[in-house]
Parts: C-alpha cells; sequence; structure tokens
C-alpha cells in the first residue's frame, strides 16, 4: 500500500479490524471485508444524508429571508434525527386496491439501486467499496433500473396521479440518459478503460504546481463537463428538472400514496442517487480524490512528494503541452479508434520519454 | 464456491422464469422476469464476461423490461387476468427440455476441461468490434437506425 499515514489511514483501520480473522478461509475474509465496506459506505452516507437535508432547508429558509429548523439541536442540527423518529412512528397508510407486493418492493427497489451506484465511486486512494472493471457502466446499468422502481412506484399505488408522476418521471430520467452517458464516452476514450480508479489516477499530477491535471481543466472536459451536471440534475429530479414533484400539478408524483417511512426512503434514495451522480462527476471530471493544489497533497502522502518535486523539476510547460495534444488527439498518436488502454503508461515516463 | 453460487443463482433464475410464466396478474409476472434477467447477468458475471452481464441489465432490465411493462400498461383490459398453469405449454416446455438435457449429455466434447481463457476485458471486445467485425457492425447500426426511423414515423402517423 503506497502513500503515507493518513492517506490510508481507513484502509488501516479495516486492516485492524480483519487482523482477528488472520487464519480463516478465504471466502469469510472476503465477505467480513465486504460487510466491512458495506457498512461504512452507509454510514458515512446516511450521516451525510441527514446533514444535508437539514443543511438544505437552513440555506433555503436564510435565502427566503428566515430561519430553517433551528429547534431540535444546536443550530437545529439534529432536525433529522427528530425527523426520522416521526417517520418510523407514523401509520403505514396503503391503499386498500393498491397492489401490495409492487407497492411494497418500490421504495426498497429504488433505494437498494440508488445505494449500489455509491459502491463504485473511488472515494480515496485504493478506497473504492467495489471495484471492478466495468465501473462506469455498471453505474449506468443500475442506474437505469431506477426507472422500473419508479414504475414500480407508481404502478403500485392504484392512483391516476401517481402513474401519470411516475411516467413523466421515467420519460425524463430516460431522456436524458443518453446526454448523460454521451458526455461519458471523451473521458472513458482518454482514459481508455471504464474503470473509475484507472480514471481518476488518469487525473494524477500537477502543472506549474497549482493546475490540476483534472479532466475539467480542459476544453473537451470543461464542456462534457457542464453538460454532465446538467444531466445530474434531471437524473436526481432536482430544480429546474422536478417536474416529477411537481406539487401543484401531481401532488407528490409516484410517491403520492407513500407514508411514513418508505416517503423517507424514497427522499434518502433521491438524495443517495444525488451523492452518486456527484461523485461521478468529481470521479470524471473533478479528479476524483486528486486534490486540486499540489501543495495539500504534500501533507500527507509521501509518494506524490516524489512526483511532485520531478515535476517541477522537468519542463512543466512541455509537459502540459505534450499533455494537451496527447488528449486533443487520442487516434493520432495510437494510429486506430479502437480503446487501446494506455492508463498503466507511467506519468513520469511520458514526461521525459520522446513524443 | 463457485458450484454453490451457480446453484444459488440457477434458483433465483428458474424460480423467477417460472412465477413469470404462471403467475395470475401480468405486472407480477413481468417483475419476476426482470428476476430471471438479473439471474442470467448473474451468471455471466461468474463466468468472467463482465461486460456481458453489465449490458445484460443496461439493456434487459433498464431497457426491455421498461418497455414491457409500459405494453402491460397501456393495453391491459382487465388487471386480474385469468392466468394460470397452461397445461399445453408446460407439457411442450417440458419436452423442450428433455431433448435439450439428452443432446447436453450425450455431447462427447463435455469431458474435455474448458480451457482457461483469460477475463474478457472491455479492451478485447472493442478490439475484436473495431478490427475483426467492423462490418457487422455497421450492418447492425444501420438495422438499429432504420428501427429508430421506422418507430418515429409509426408515431408520427398516428398524431395525424
Amino acid at each position: 500500500m503506497s502513500g503515507g499515514f493518513l492517506d490510508q489511514i481507513f484502509l488501516r483501520a479495516k486492516e485492524w479490524l480483519l487482523s482477528p480473522l488472520a487464519g480463516a478461509p478465504d471466502w469469510l475474509i472476503q465477505i467480513v471485508s465486504s460487510l466491512i465496506n458495506i457498512s461504512g459506505v452507509l454510514g458515512v452516507f446516511l450521516t451525510l444524508f441527514a446533514l444535508i437535508s437539514v443543511l438544505e432547508r437552513k440555506i433555503l429558509g436564510r435565502m427566503q429571508n428566515r430561519y430553517g429548523p433551528n429547534r431540535v439541536g444546536p443550530f437545529g442540527l439534529f432536525q433529522p434525527v427528530a425527523d426520522g423518529i416521526k417517520m418510523l412512528i407514523k401509520e403505514d397508510v396503503v391503499p386498500a386496491r393498491a397492489d401490495k407486493v409492487v407497492h411494497f418492493f418500490a421504495p426498497i427497489l429504488v433505494a437498494a439501486t440508488a445505494i449500489l451506484t455509491l459502491g463504485v465511486i473511488p472515494y480515496g486512494r485504493n478506497m473504492t467499496p467495489f471495484a471492478i472493471d466495468g465501473g462506469i457502466l455498471f453505474f449506468f446499468a443500475v442506474g437505469s433500473t431506477t426507472e422500473l422502481a419508479v414504475f414500480m412506484a407508481g404502478w403500485g399505488s392504484n392512483n391516476k396521479f401517481s402513474m401519470l408522476g411516475a411516467m413523466r418521471a421515467i420519460a425524463q430520467m430516460v431522456s436524458y440518459e443518453l446526454p448523460l452517458l454521451i458526455t461519458t464516452l471523451p473521458v472513458v476514450m482518454i482514459v481508455g478503460s471504464l474503470s473509475p480508479d484507472a480514471i481518476v489516477a488518469a487525473q494524477d499530477g500537477y502543472s506549474f504546481g497549482i493546475l490540476p491535471h483534472w479532466f475539467v481543466t480542459t476544453p473537451w472536459g470543461a464542456a462534457a463537463f457542464i453538460l454532465f451536471f446538467v444531466s445530474g440534475l434531471v437524473e436526481s429530479n432536482r430544480t429546474p428538472f422536478d417536474v416529477p414533484e411537481g406539487e401543484s400539478e401531481i401532488v407528490a408524483g409516484h410517491m403520492t400514496e407513500y407514508s411514513g417511512f418508505k416517503y423517507a426512503t424514497f427522499f434518502m434514495a433521491e438524495y443517495f442517487g444525488m451523492f452518486a451522480i456527484s461523485g461521478l462527476a468529481a470521479t470524471l471530471f473533478l479528479g476524483g480524490w486528486h486534490s486540486p493544489i499540489a501543495a495539500l497533497n504534500s501533507a500527507h502522502s509521501r509518494r506524490s512528494n516524489h512526483e511532485l518535486r520531478l515535476e517541477i523539476h522537468a519542463s512543466d510547460g512541455v509537459h502540459l503541452y505534450r499533455r494537451c495534444r496527447r488528449l486533443a488527439l487520442p487516434g493520432a498518436r495510437s494510429g486506430r479508434l479502437a480503446l487501446v488502454a494506455d492508463s498503466d503508461r507511467n506519468r513520469l515516463s511520458h514526461a521525459f520519454a520522446p513524443p | 464456491m463457485n458450484s454453490v453460487a451457480f446453484l444459488i443463482i440457477a434458483l433465483i433464475t428458474l424460480s423467477g422464469a417460472f412465477a413469470a410464466a404462471t403467475l395470475r396478474k401480468l405486472i407480477h409476472a413481468a417483475l419476476c422476469l426482470v428476476i430471471a434477467f438479473v439471474g442470467v447477468a448473474a451468471y455471466f458475471f461468474l463466468l468472467g464476461a463482465e461486460f456481458v452481464g453489465l449490458v445484460q441489465v443496461f439493456v434487459y432490465v433498464g431497457a426491455v423490461a421498461v418497455l414491457i411493462v409500459f405494453t402491460i400498461l397501456l393495453t391491459r383490459r382487465e388487471v386480474n387476468g385469468t392466468r394460470g398453469i397452461n397445461w399445453s405449454g408446460a407439457t411442450v416446455a417440458l419436452a423442450v427440455f428433455g431433448g435439450l438435457l439428452w443432446t447436453i449429455l450425450k455431447t462427447k466434447s463435455l469431458a474435455i476441461a474448458a480451457p482457461q481463457i483469460e477475463p474478457l476485458t472491455v479492451k478485447r471486445i472493442g478490439e475484436a468490434l473495431m478490427i475483426n467485425y467492423v462490418w457487422p457492425l455497421q450492418c447492425v447500426g444501420l438495422v438499429l437506425t432504420a428501427a429508430l426511423i421506422g418507430a418515429v414515423v409509426l408515431v408520427m402517423e398516428e398524431k395525424r
């Protein structure tokens, strides 16, 4: 494991947790390791969901010249706890002629797909919960299952408003899957790999010590990032694309007939979807877990410190030119359109080798 | 470990498919068919073809299943249709299954151990598509474009 102490602190904690199982069979260690990954992801994102929901209400309140929630804890920060308890003790109302099985499984499926997409995003060096080779494709494949779950919610409620809301939500999500995928294509073509880890590793390095080699700093990356951002807004049903939640038109859309904890599950799944899309945007365009300033890296990681010194000593202008040329003409260097993986080419060898 | 996973996925897929064939409500049957699709994708993952498994989820669960449920939604007349076990269909299915089983068991090449092929990466698929199979790829693209244009034309004529 490369990197300094602080860089890999979560991995070391996980190793410490797994150390009692040193002599156990391989499959048991794999299962426990996966369980630790899952509980870590869930713990972090549930806490973040709680914090973000209260922050959103407070910020929206401030924009509207009022306080947000400020009664429950210090500055109202324990409001999600009160909300959670309220949702739990509410009566679970299911319409009499609703399709009980479909009505029950819809929020579960929506939440499950949202949490699955959170699993392929690299959160740090060597810190991807499920590092599979087709990570980006996995993200979009599972994301497209969300439409089926929304349809189940709309149909299972036996309610015309729910059905209409579900149709609108599905139409919106299906329409904007296309720009979402197409804006991901340049990144995949440049990197030559569908693995999020490879995409993040390709954005390593800094020019002049301050300009990170994130894809958003390239012209094509900036354009793709803007389009990806807008498509991500649509996929998460956020303003100005919150047609599925248009309260004056279709009540609550496909979530109309859900009360109590099932509604909280929908709410949570929406926020998890937002986290996942934002995480993917960070992975694809904003350098993943790479910091924006080179100086922040040297604080905790010895390996990138070494690389940093070599970058500064090499001719930064030439390197920047070569990088732009390489990134602007993917076909010219390799000579054919196939996805030739060159993500394993070392950055250092690229800086010193002839083009 | 491999055979345990195989058995579990087989149970899930077969029960999903059986439920899809025999459930009373059509939407329930369609959703159980989705379980069968996911089971087949799990088989692709077990065999080391990750890309194919993911595309299976993407295309079948994300698109074909949505198409099926929309079709059921837009064309149903009665929700509680009288379905149940179709005995003639079940007989035909059992006969086909028996024939396939006999054929597979009689195949001599089963005794040879399968060669250890490396896991199928996207890079190899891309190279094969662009170098060896570039003409079939272009033909498939042409057929898909024709299908898309046909679908748009069909919808347009209804609105006039």
